[in-house]
């Protein structure tokens, strides 16, 4: 009997089984938990979900499951998310220009910078609400209700836009992080190339540089408004209303929120068993929202990635 | 190490004027001396070819030409390069303009990840060229003369990433002879390709050579001897010795030089 002729191993081998096994383990536990979350709030999500649920304005008192609804808070996240990103991408992009293909790379202004964004990552997001509500309406509101004469406050309040901005500061650093890896990823013998053939620093940057970084500067406007779709503690103080009887209409209204409604009906309801299946409802709209504007921007993504591959 | 003392001006191809002087050109990174003191006179349309084992300076003398090391922090020149009598490091010196005069072909081929005919466009676009009719006319003529035209007429329009190694630095080539510059550098341009495809590129620079002033960075000593009318050997960031190719090959006057080139060291 002669093991070796056959290539077999002549004792088990314990170590790789035993981390083969644990990689496998850990990988099955977070799918668990992932399922267990999602299978739980569809299960009694679509007990309260229909079309009459997302689709009404509901009247002052939205813990009656039959005439409650949950449109203001679907529109009030949706434009709020979407002022957000106008705002998060174009400063967050071009900050990340900024560090990667103009600031000296070791110098202590960039360290600084970098050091910054980083510490901005981990603020936690009830700090980004008490600032929007100290800088941006006490602060900023105030004033430009000064300089405009307005008899009663219009921007010194809490307002959607307002709202908007704190989220916007709130996702900059995923946005000028995910930014910085696409642009370090471009081959430096692309910008070489055009700067060899007489090309400036920015008809590089423009020409070359961000068409080739866009599916990754998606990606990070996707991490952002993922993140910022659920954030509830940013918005507390800066724009989101309890209740209000119509859609905002204008940057300065307030708006509802489908994350801090799930706070009130969690916690501010008169009879919790016959909240729960809207509260489950909610929860299942605001889960599919995310994915929903999650889905467009990864079928948007998608398409330049295409056309980049095809062409450009 | 041997003084330095090269002859200048050994301009051996009939009828060329001298068109690049470095004199007594160094260069450091920081405090390192990368180049040591280059004096150096180029002939136009002339092929000459930088040899030498690696880390000796040859490709960093190469980006000194077109200014391309001001891309690199804490690099200082000494000395002066003169293009055409201009000295190319003066501070009234637009770098746009001398890299639409210098052209350059990189070691690895770097096509855009664009259209080969935008590939091509892209140096005409960014100087102003708009007209479509003479743009196809350029596209063409650049392709024609890098000796590509006929292999990628019928897909000009699909992506440069589609075509071989080769096809992608004879595209470089095009698109850096599309702007009509009088000067290409070559830093290493067949070092990634296979014989077949390095030959055409050599074939290649013969062609060109009759229109531009060819310098090219080489490891390869045949290559070296096939398409360059003069050769400079540098070591360590010195030029050794500067020469006509046939001179540099068969009878040099470093003894460096004759080992380097018969392969006993490098």
């Amino acid at each position: 009997m002669n093991a070796r002729k056959h290539f077999r191993a002549e004792k088990f081998d314990f170590a790789s089984f035993f981390f083969t096994g644990l990689t496998g383990l850990a990988t099955l536990l977070i799918l668990g938990i992932l399922a267990t979350i999602l299978i739980n709030i569809i299960a009694n999500g679509v007990r309260g979900f229909s079309w009459h649920f997302v689709s009404t304005i509901p009247k002052k008192d939205f813990f009656d499951v039959n005439t409650t609804g949950v449109l203001p808070m679907i529109v009030g996240t949706t434009i709020c998310v979407f002022v957000m990103t106008i705002f998060v991408l174009p400063v967050g992009v071009i900050t990340a220009i900024y560090l990667t293909e103009y600031a000296a790379n070791n110098s202590l202004v960039t360290k600084f910078i970098r050091a910054a964004v980083n510490n901005l990552a981990g603020v936690p997001s009830i700090v980004f609400g008490l600032f929007g509500l100290g800088f941006f309406i006490n602060f900023i509101g105030k004033n430009i209700d000064a300089v405009l004469h307005n008899p009663s406050a219009v921007w010194g309040q809490p307002a959607l836009i307002w709202a908007s901005l704190t989220l916007a500061i709130m996702t900059m650093p995923v946005v000028i992080v995910a930014t910085e890896e696409s642009l370090k990823a471009i081959p430096p013998g692309l910008r070489e190339a055009s700067l060899a053939l007489g090309a400036t620093k920015l008809e590089t940057i423009l020409r070359v540089v961000l068409p080739q970084a866009l599916p990754g500067i998606m990606t990070g406007g996707i991490l952002a408004v993922s993140r910022a779709a659920g954030e509830v503690a940013p918005i507390l103080f800066t724009g989101v209303a309890y209740y209000m009887a119509s859609l905002p209409h204008h940057v300065t209204d307030q708006f509802m929120d489908l994350g801090y409604h799930v706070f009130v009906l969690s916690t501010q309801s008169p009879n919790i068993e016959q909240t729960r299946p809207i509260l489950y409802a909610t929860v299942l709209v605001l889960l599919l929202l995310t994915f929903a504007l999650n889905l467009v921007a990864i079928v948007i993504r998608a398409r330049v990635r295409k056309k980049l591959r095809a062409l450009g | 190490m041997p003084k330095l003392n090269v002859p200048e001006a050994k301009i051996n191809s009939p009828g060329s004027a001298a068109l690049i002087h470095i004199e007594s050109l160094s260069l450091y990174y920081g405090a390192s001396k990368a180049l040591k003191n280059i004096s150096l006179t180029l002939g136009e349309k002339v092929v000459t070819a930088f040899i030498g084992p690696s880390g000796c300076g040859k490709s960093t003398l190469l980006r000194c030409l077109n200014r391309m090391n001001d891309l690199i922090d804490n690099v200082r020149i000494e000395g002066s390069c003169k293009i055409g009598g201009h000295d190319i490091y003066s501070s009234d010196v637009d770098v746009i303009e001398l890299r639409k005069r210098v052209g350059m072909v990189f070691q690895k081929s770097n096509p855009f990840p664009k259209s080969i005919y935008e590939n091509v466009a892209y140096g005409l676009r960014l100087h102003g060229a708009n007209n479509k009719a003479e743009l196809d006319g350029v596209v063409e003529q650049s392709l024609r003369s890098a000796a590509l035209w006929d292999e990628v007429k019928d897909r000009l329009h699909s992506s440069a990433l589609g075509l071989s190694g080769g096809q992608q630095q004879r595209l470089c080539i095009a698109r850096a002879i599309a702007i009509k510059p009088e000067i290409i550098l070559m830093d290493e341009p067949a070092s990634a390709l296979d014989p077949l495809a390095t030959a055409r590129i050599e074939e290649l620079i013969l062609e060109l050579k009759k229109d531009f002033t060819i310098v090219i960075v080489t490891h390869n000593m045949q290559q070296a001897a096939r398409i360059s009318d003069q050769t400079a050997f540098f070591y360590i960031g010195e030029l050794i010795e500067f020469d006509s190719t046939a001179k540099i090959f068969t009878n040099p006057a470093k003894k460096q030089t004759e080992d380097y080139v018969t392969g006993r060291f490098g």
